[in-house]
C-alpha cells in the first residue's frame, strides 16, 4: 500500500476543511429542525392581539380575559387606591419596577398608561410558580391583616401583590407580576398584545 | 492528547469503544476494487438517518385521526416554520430510500453477492425490503388523500381475496367496514413505532452479518484467500480512511441530486407525491385512475396481470418472496458477472427490462395491449428466477482471476 | 459481451429509470386538449391581480381555508390595513385563513355538492387544467345554471365570469370538432378574459404552495453549496487513494 511520499500536510488540510464545510452544512440542516419547535402561524394568529370593551367596567371590579392561554386581569382602581400606591415603597420588594416585565409606558408607580392610569393592566400569573392570584380588593379583612388596603394574593403558598401588582416583601415570589403591552384604540376599547410598538 | 488516552481507556474498560471501531471501521478490510455500485449501502444508511429524524418531526405536528390528518399536513406546510422542508424532506426520502436499495440489490445481482458465504445478508436485506415496503405502505395512509385511501383500500381488499378468511382478515386489518379512522391509527403507531425498531434491528444484523464474513467485489473475488504475514488480505484496505472519505464524496453527490428533487421537484410530475392526494380522502368518489406509489408498481402490475383474483395476490406474493431463494436458484459458483456465461447475463438484461416496464405500467391505466405486456413482463419476471437452475448450470464461465482487478 | 458492453448497458438501464421517474405524469383530463396556462409566480402584479379576482369572484362560496389573509399580504406586496379594509368580508383578524360564510349544507342544497376547498386546487388539477377549466364555459339550456363545460361535464359551478367575458355557444365544426363562439359579448375582449383567468390561475398556484417561490430560491444557494462541498471532499478522496494501486 503506502510507499512513502504521502503529503500530510496536504491530507491534514483537506481533512480539516471537509470537517469545517460538513460541520457548517449539518448547522444548516439543524436550523429548520430547531425553528419547527417555534409558535407556527396558526398559533400566532391565535395569539393575536385582543380587543376588549371596558366601557361597563366599574369602579374596584375586575375583568378576566384570555391572552396566549393567560388570564389577564383589567382593573378598574379608585382614586383613593391610586393614592395609597405612592405610599408603599417601604413595604415593597421592587417599588419602581426595575426587575419586573413591563412596557416602558407602565413603569411607573400606577404600572400603567398615563393617559388612563386607573385601568391596571396584567398578566394573572403568579411570578413564584404560576398560579393564578385572586383580586382583593377589599379592605383589611381577616386572613390578609389589618394593613391590607386592597391587591392580590396568591392562595398556592400565599405571595402577595399591591394594586398595581407589584410584590411585598417578605413572600415567596419574587418579582411584579407582569403588564403585557396594551394600548386603547378609543377611550372604551382596550387592545391587550399589541402596543403598535410601544407607542 | 494524554487525557483523551487516559479517558479512551476508561470507557474501554467498561464498553468496547475501540473495539467496535477497529472491527467495523479502521480494521475492517474491504477489497480495494469496489466500484460505482458499491455506494447504494452507505447512501441507504444515510437514508434511513434522514427518514428518522424527518419522520421524528413530523410526528410532532402530525394528528392521526381522520377528521384532522389531512389538516395537519397542510399545517406542517405552510404553519409550521420550515415545516415544508421537513415534510419533503421525508416524502422525497421515501422515494430516494427505493431507488437506492433497488440499486443496492441489482449490484448484489452483478456480482453474485448472495452467493455463499453471503446468504443470510442476502435474506437480511430482503427482510428489510419487505419491511421497507409495509413501512412505505402505512406511511402513504397518513396524509388522507385520495390515493392514501383508495391505495390503501384496494391493497387491504388484497387479503379478502384468501379462502375462508379472507374477508374477516380484511375486516381485522382495516378495524372499519372502510378504511377509516381506525385504520389511519393504527398505520401511525406501526409506521411510527413498530416497522422502523424491526428495521434497525434488521438494518444491524445485516451490517454484522457481512463484517463477519467480509464484502463481496465486483471480481467477485474473496479477498480473504490472499492474506500477508499479519494476517491482512493483500486485496483489501481498511474501511476507514479509505472507503470513508469516498463514501463522503458519494453522499455529498447524493445529496445534490436529492435536494434538486427536493426544492425543484418534490413532487416528480406525481410520481413522489401523487397528484390526486392534494384532494382530501372522500370515501364516495373514487379517483378515475388509481396507480401505487411508483416502487410498488412493479408488483401491481403482475397483479393486475394475472385475470384472477385469488391467482393474483399469490403471483404477487411469490414474485416477492422468490427473491428469498436467489442463492440457491443460481447454481454458477462464480460471483461476478464479468466472468460469467452469456446465459445469466442475457437473463438479467431481459429480466431488468422487463421489471422496468412492469413499473412503467403499474402507473397506467389498463388497456387491452398494457395487459398483455404486462402478462409478458410477469412470464420473463418468473422466468428469470423459475428457469434460474437451468440456464445457470449451462452457462461456460471466464478464467476467474486471483485477484481482484482495477479497472 | 465484454465488461466494458456491460457497463455501458449498466449505465443505460439506470438512465432509463430514472428518465422514467422524470417523464410528467399526465393529469386524467379526458380528451379535452388543455391550454398551457402560462404563468409567471415571479409577477407580484399578476398575483395581486388574481387575488382580488378570487376574493371578489371565488371567495363568496369557494374558501382557501388553509391560506391566511397575512401571508398572502407578505408574500403578494398588499398593504395589510388595505387588505382588512377591503378583501377581507367574513373575517376580523388578519392572521385568520380564507374561510367562507356559506354553510356546507346551503352549498348542498344550491348545487347538489358541497363547494370544494381551492386552497390546493392547483396542485390537485394542475393550472392548464384550471386554465382551460375557466375559459370552456358553454350555454347549455338542459343545465340548472345554463352554462355547461367543455371540460368538465355537467359541471355543478355557474359561469361566476359570465359578465367579462359573455357567453359561448358550442358549435359542431364539419369536421367534428367542437369549438365555442362567442354568443354575448362580455365587457372584455376574449385577449383580456383569458389574461384575467391567468392571473387568477397563477393566485391559485401561489395558494397551493405559497413558498413555491422560496423554495427555488434557496435550493440554488443549497446546491451550490454542496457543489463547493463536492469538490472538496473528491479532492480528500483523491489524496488518500494515491495509497491505493
Amino acid at each position: 500500500m503506502s510507499e512513502g511520499g504521502t503529503d500530510n500536510s496536504r491530507r491534514r488540510f483537506l481533512t480539516a476543511a471537509t470537517t469545517v464545510v460538513g460541520a457548517v452544512g449539518a448547522g444548516f440542516v439543524a436550523v429548520p429542525f430547531i425553528k419547527s419547535w417555534n409558535p407556527s402561524a396558526r398559533t400566532k394568529a391565535a395569539g393575536a392581539a385582543i380587543e376588549i370593551d371596558i366601557s361597563k367596567l366599574d369602579v374596584g371590579q375586575m375583568l378576566t380575559v384570555e391572552w396566549r392561554g393567560k388570564p389577564i386581569y383589567i382593573v378598574k382602581r379608585s382614586d383613593k387606591n391610586l393614592e395609597q400606591l405612592s405610599s408603599m415603597d417601604d413595604r415593597l420588594r421592587d417599588p419602581g419596577s426595575n426587575e419586573s416585565v413591563q412596557p416602558d409606558y407602565a413603569k411607573n408607580v400606577y404600572r400603567a398608561r398615563s393617559d388612563q392610569k386607573a385601568i391596571l393592566v396584567l398578566e394573572g400569573v403568579c411570578t413564584h410558580l404560576g398560579c393564578a392570584p385572586k383580586h382583593r380588593p377589599d379592605v383589611a379583612p381577616a386572613d390578609l391583616g389589618s394593613d391590607w388596603v386592597g391587591g392580590f394574593f396568591c392562595p398556592c403558598h400565599g405571595s402577595r401583590f399591591d394594586l398595581a401588582g407589584r410584590v411585598f416583601q417578605g413572600v415567596p415570589a419574587p418579582l411584579n407580576l407582569r403588564v403585557p403591552p396594551y394600548t386603547y384604540l378609543s377611550k372604551t376599547t382596550l387592545l391587550v398584545g399589541d402596543d403598535g410598538g410601544n407607542a | 492528547m494524554g487525557m483523551m488516552k487516559s479517558l479512551m481507556g476508561w470507557v474501554d474498560a467498561r464498553f468496547p469503544a475501540t473495539k467496535m471501531w477497529k472491527e467495523h471501521l479502521s480494521e475492517y478490510y474491504a477489497p480495494k476494487n469496489f466500484n460505482f455500485w458499491y455506494f447504494f449501502g452507505s447512501l441507504a444508511l444515510l437514508v434511513l438517518v434522514i427518514q428518522i429524524v424527518s419522520g421524528i418531526f413530523l410526528a410532532m405536528f402530525f394528528k392521526p385521526d381522520a377528521t384532522l390528518a389531512f389538516a395537519s399536513v397542510e399545517y406542517i406546510m405552510r404553519d409550521v416554520e420550515w415545516g415544508w422542508l421537513i415534510r419533503y424532506m421525508h416524502s422525497t426520502g421515501a422515494s430516494a430510500f427505493f431507488i437506492v436499495v433497488y440499486l443496492h440489490m441489482f449490484r448484489g445481482l452483478l456480482y453474485g453477492s448472495y452467493k455463499n458465504p453471503r446468504e443470510l445478508i442476502w435474506i437480511f436485506g430482503v427482510l428489510i425490503y419487505l419491511v421497507l415496503m409495509g413501512e412505505a405502505f402505512m406511511g402513504y395512509l397518513l396524509p388522507w388523500g385520495q390515493m392514501s385511501f383508495w391505495g390503501a383500500q384496494v391493497i387491504i381488499s388484497l387479503a379478502s381475496a384468501i379462502p375462508y378468511i379472507g374477508d374477516d382478515l380484511s375486516l381485522w386489518i382495516r378495524g372499519d367496514f372502510v378504511i377509516g379512522d381506525a385504520t389511519l391509527n393504527r398505520f401511525f403507531s406501526l409506521h411510527v413505532v413498530a416497522l422502523p425498531l424491526v428495521l434497525l434491528g434488521l438494518v444491524v444484523a445485516h451490517i454484522l452479518a457481512l463484517h463477519e464474513v467480509g464484502s463481496n467485489n465486483p471480481d467477485g473475488v474473496e479477498i480473504k484467500k490472499n492474506k500477508d504475514e499479519n494476517g491482512i488480505p493483500v486485496d483489501g484496505i481498511p474501511f476507514h480512511p479509505y472507503y470513508s472519505v469516498k463514501d463522503i464524496a458519494g453522499v455529498v453527490a447524493f445529496l445534490f441530486i436529492f435536494c434538486s428533487v427536493i426544492f425543484f421537484a418534490p413532487e416528480m410530475g406525481g410520481y413522489f407525491l401523487e397528484h390526486a392526494n392534494f384532494e382530501p380522502a372522500n370515501p364516495l368518489k373514487t379517483p378515475e385512475h388509481i396507480a401505487p406509489v411508483w416502487y410498488f408498481t412493479v408488483y401491481y402490475s403482475i397483479l393486475r396481470a394475472v385475470p384472477d383474483k385469488f391467482l393474483g395476490v399469490v403471483a404477487m406474493g411469490i414474485a416477492v418472496l422468490l427473491l428469498f431463494f436467489l442463492p440457491w436458484l443460481d447454481r454458477n459458483p462464480v460471483k461476478s458477472i464479468r466472468y460469467r456465461g452469456i446465459q445469466f447475463k442475457v437473463m438479467l438484461g431481459v429480466f431488468i427490462i422487463a421489471f422496468l416496464m412492469l413499473g412503467w405500467l403499474g402507473t397506467q391505466p389498463v388497456t387491452p395491449l398494457y395487459t398483455w405486456m404486462a402478462r409478458i413482463g410477469a412470464v420473463i419476471y418468473f422466468t428469470f428466477f423459475l428457469a434460474m437452475p437451468i440456464y445457470t448450470k449451462m452457462e461456460k464461465n471466464l478464467d476467474v482471476p486471483d485477484r481482484v482487478t482495477m479497472k | 459481451m465484454n465488461i466494458f458492453a456491460m457497463k455501458k448497458l449498466i449505465i443505460l438501464w439506470s438512465l432509463a429509470l430514472f428518465s422514467l421517474l422524470t417523464i410528467n405524469m399526465v393529469v386524467a383530463s379526458g380528451s379535452v386538449h388543455l391550454e398551457s396556462a402560462n404563468i409567471d409566480r415571479n409577477d407580484k402584479a399578476s398575483l395581486q391581480r388574481g387575488a382580488k379576482t378570487f376574493i371578489n369572484y371565488c371567495l363568496s362560496c369557494h374558501s382557501a381555508q388553509y391560506q391566511r389573509f397575512e401571508r398572502m399580504a407578505d408574500d403578494l406586496g398588499f398593504d395589510k390595513q388595505d387588505v382588512i379594509n377591503n378583501m377581507m368580508y367574513t373575517q376580523d383578524k388578519i392572521g385568520n385563513t380564507m374561510t367562507v360564510a356559506m354553510p356546507a349544507e346551503d352549498a348542498k342544497k344550491w348545487f347538489g355538492k358541497p363547494v370544494p376547498d381551492l386552497s390546493l386546487v392547483a396542485r390537485s388539477r394542475g393550472v392548464d387544467w384550471l386554465y382551460t377549466y375557466l375559459i370552456s364555459f358553454y350555454l347549455d339550456e338542459k343545465r340548472p345554471t345554463g352554462v355547461n363545460n367543455l371540460l368538465f361535464k355537467d359541471v355543478g359551478m355557474p359561469h361566476v365570469l359570465w359578465e367579462q367575458q359573455g357567453y359561448k355557444k358550442l358549435v359542431k365544426n364539419p369536421d367534428g370538432e367542437h369549438t365555442l363562439e362567442t354568443a354575448v359579448k362580455g365587457t372584455m375582449t376574449d385577449k383580456e378574459y383569458q389574461d384575467m383567468v391567468r392571473d387568477l390561475v397563477n393566485f391559485l398556484a401561489y395558494i397551493g404552495e405559497p413558498l413555491y417561490v422560496y423554495r427555488h430560491q434557496l435550493g440554488m444557494w443549497v446546491l451550490l453549496f454542496l457543489a463547493v462541498f463536492f469538490v472538496i471532499a473528491y479532492m480528500l478522496k483523491k489524496e488518500y487513494w494515491k495509497d491505493v494501486h
